[in-house]
């Protein structure tokens, strides 16, 4: 009991000590909540994203199938399906038409697929809410779009996809096949690219093999690779982040050697009048450790407490342009939380370990003077 | 001028407190406000299911293969489906042109030497 | 009750510019009166205030209180001495600046952990002692020479100490403030303290309150 009493005394004391220069204390404390909060709402951010594409793209098709023309992906010929033949383990193959248009009037890509899942009227598209939201459309309005043939094509929109799934359809045109292939202007017997589903995954790498020498202009994409490429996204290593994760390093280090490079004369002679007041070295070097230990911990709870507030309450809208780039169709999403206990534990590990040692190093040496240097 | 902000002075003597216990107070706090978050974490995700599910089924009810969140270009677009020739050079220097670009690394396909391709020496 | 038995103090000893502050030293202080240690400057009196309070130990000699060995104690025994039986008044008060009086009058006591509200009271209780009741919320930079000093007399007493030592208390101090501290040591005294002083004040050492003075030349006590 003894012991929790001492330490809060000490603690009054740092607080004391820390409020002598308020402002270049809050300043320090701002800076470092800070980078925390950047630090804290990348790693919740990229975490929650990765999580849910993983999530999400588990029913991408197990095998797709590419042609390559000089080294170019074209289009691939119907009779491929037939060249496939019967492959074992394949469920079900199928082409797929799907291509990207640029609309000047907004200046943004779109992408045109023709589903599967559902039929549509003759010229009619059924648009993703990122571009019902980019142009202003709702059912019923016209879009006009010259086609390869040089011809300007208008479609009506008879539906909108929903809201809630924009993550992977804002920019999406669902048209129907003949729509598709007019505008265009695909013959009948090509399409974009060919889907292959295989219900065993441990089948899946021997189809692709197969698949190789059966038809050797081709390459196969891979579910597997589909998932390792989002589960990639974000890292570290790339250029924007590692960036961030440097800059913030830097300033860790910047921090913490200003506290460890050694004590002003002021502070030694601080160091001295409580020595020979009564105060053991230990008790100093007590009250260093919470001088760091204070900033730090505060840092640390404002900056990950405002950063996820940030990611998942906010959305996330400080990286809304970065991410965007120069896209002008971004969807709109709330990432979901997912949170890994251990990268919030190796954030708290680096904000206040290294700061706090840093703040007892220069106190070893010196703590050993003598206090009757204060009697001179 | 007595020098530390009399604001404080005042509002620590108002609620008798010790500043030690006021920052102590401040940690119980955002100890709470951080298990909270967790909590949160557990209940929001759990609501975010059915949302997720529907994300899902409509990836397989299009054969998507990507997130739709770079559209400036169609190698950005499709990550997954993006041939050799357009982004992701294979020479260091090959320079991206959207600022997208520094935020994902090349498709798993592009990078590795594939044993399902035979016939290519060179990747693509 | 305090006892130097030809206590020695060197500096830098060994190279070339050594240097012995105290020669050689015997001497005996009383317990419940005021002693004042008298001299120049450069005679040795701080060094030898410093030993006796156990803030650095002789290079040889011994020291004792009440029979008990002070000179070789380990670091942490002699800070627990030195907080449970000396309170020092430093020449320059050596307050600790952004710390209100209170905050410096209750500081020799944080690193014992006592009960905080006894322990405020105790404090207030000596501020109201020396007239300081209501600079108990002034910044220590605030204050004037003369309630500078009535803290630090307040600080060394927290401990409740027996023995108070005083390097040079006067020297930054006008006549009448002077005279007001040495009216405070003979009410030390009367509380059962002992005080022990160091000055070239003659105001001091020629006050009534003093009831012995030994005078320091040169490293070495001055008379026969």
């Amino acid at each position: 009991m003894s012991f929790v009493r001492k330490q809060k005394y000490l603690i009054d004391y740092t607080l004391s000590s820390l409020g002598r220069r308020p402002g270049k204390n809050l300043g320090l404390l701002l800076v470092y909540t800070l980078i925390v909060f950047m630090l804290a709402s990348v790693m919740l951010f990229t975490h929650s994203l990765r999580t849910e594409a993983g999530l999400v793209l588990q029913e991408s098709p197990e095998v797709i199938l590419q042609r390559m023309v000089a080294g170019r992906h074209d289009l691939i010929p119907a009779d491929y399906l037939d060249r496939i033949g019967r492959v074992r383990g394949v469920s079900e193959k199928y082409g797929r038409l799907w291509g990207y248009f640029y609309d000047p009037a907004v200046r943004a890509n779109y992408t045109l697929m023709v589903p599967r899942d559902r039929e549509i009227v003759p010229g009619g598209v059924v648009i993703g809410a990122g571009i019902a939201r980019t142009r202003g459309l709702d059912e019923g309005d016209f879009l006009t779009f010259r086609s390869s043939a040089g011809e300007p094509v208008s479609f009506r929109v008879v539906g909108l996809l929903d809201h809630e799934s924009e993550l992977v359809s804002a920019d999406l045109m669902l048209v129907n096949e003949a729509t598709f292939r007019e505008f265009f202007g695909i013959a009948e017997d090509y399409y974009t690219d060919i889907v292959l589903r295989v219900r065993n995954p441990r089948e899946v790498r021997k189809v692709a093999e197969k698949l190789a020498v059966k038809l050797p202009d081709t390459r196969p994409i891979l579910r597997d690779e589909i998932l390792r490429t989002y589960d990639a996204i974000f890292g570290w290593r790339q250029g924007i982040v590692f960036v961030l994760l440097g800059g913030a390093i830097l300033a860790f280090v910047i921090f913490a050697w200003d506290k460890a490079s050694g004590l002003s004369a002021e502070e030694r002679r601080e160091i001295g009048i409580l020595k020979a007041i009564g105060w053991e070295t230990a008790d100093v070097i007590r009250m260093k450790f919470w001088e760091g230990a204070i900033v730090s911990l505060a840092a640390f709870f404002l900056g990950y407490l405002l950063a996820y507030g940030h990611v998942f309450y906010l959305s996330a809208a400080l990286f809304e342009p970065v991410l965007k780039g120069w896209a002008v169709l971004y969807p709109e999403f709330q990432p979901v939380p997912f949170v890994d206990g251990l990268q919030v534990a190796t954030l708290f590990f680096f904000t206040v370990f290294p700061y706090t040692v840093a703040t007892i190093v220069p106190i070893w040496q010196a703590s050993i003077t003598d206090p009757d240097t204060v009697m001179r | 001028m007595k020098g530390e902000a009399q604001w404080v002075q005042d509002m620590l003597r108002a609620f008798s407190m010790r500043k030690a216990d006021l920052f102590l107070g401040s940690m119980a706090l955002g100890i709470a406000l951080l298990v909270l978050s967790f909590v949160d974490e557990a209940l929001r995700g759990r609501a975010a299911v059915p949302g997720i599910e529907r994300r899902a089924e409509l990836v397989a009810a299009l054969d998507l293969t990507d997130l739709a969140l770079f559209t400036e270009a169609r190698y950005t677009r499709h990550l997954t489906q993006a041939d050799g020739h357009t982004g992701f050079q294979d020479h260091p220097l090959g320079l991206e042109h959207f600022p997208s670009g520094s935020l994902y690394a090349p498709p798993g396909i592009l990078s590795e030497t594939d044993e399902l391709r035979p016939q290519t020496e060179i990747p693509d | 009750m305090i006892h130097l038995e030809q206590v020695k103090k060197a500096f830098n000893q060994g190279r070339t510019n050594e240097f012995w502050a105290v020669r050689g030293i015997t001497l005996e202080l009383e317990a419940n009166r005021a002693t004042v240690l008298k001299g120049p400057s450069g005679s040795g009196k701080t060094t030898l205030l410093s030993m006796i309070g156990c803030l650095s130990r002789p290079t040889s000699g011994r020291i004792t209180l009440e029979g008990r060995l002070l000179s070789n104690l380990p670091e942490r025994f002699m800070t627990d001495v030195r907080r449970s039986t000396f309170g020092f008044i430093f020449q320059q008060f050596n307050l600790i600046k952004g710390l209100t009086v209170l905050e410096n009058v209750m500081l020799p006591a944080y690193p014992l952990g006592p009960d905080h509200r006894a322990l405020k009271q105790a404090a207030l209780g000596l501020l109201k002692q020396f007239g300081l009741a209501d600079r108990a919320d002034y910044k220590a930079e605030w204050l004037s020479g003369g309630e500078a000093q009535r803290t630090a007399i307040c600080r060394a007493m927290i401990n409740q100490p027996r023995i108070l030592i005083a390097d040079e208390p006067t020297a930054n101090l006008d006549t009448r403030l002077v005279r007001e501290f040495m009216a405070m040591v003979r009410d030390l005294v009367d509380m059962g303290k002992t005080v022990l002083l160091t000055s070239h004040d003659p105001m001091v050492f020629d006050s009534p309150q003093v009831a012995a003075v030994l005078e320091m030349r040169d490293g070495l006590l001055a008379e026969a």
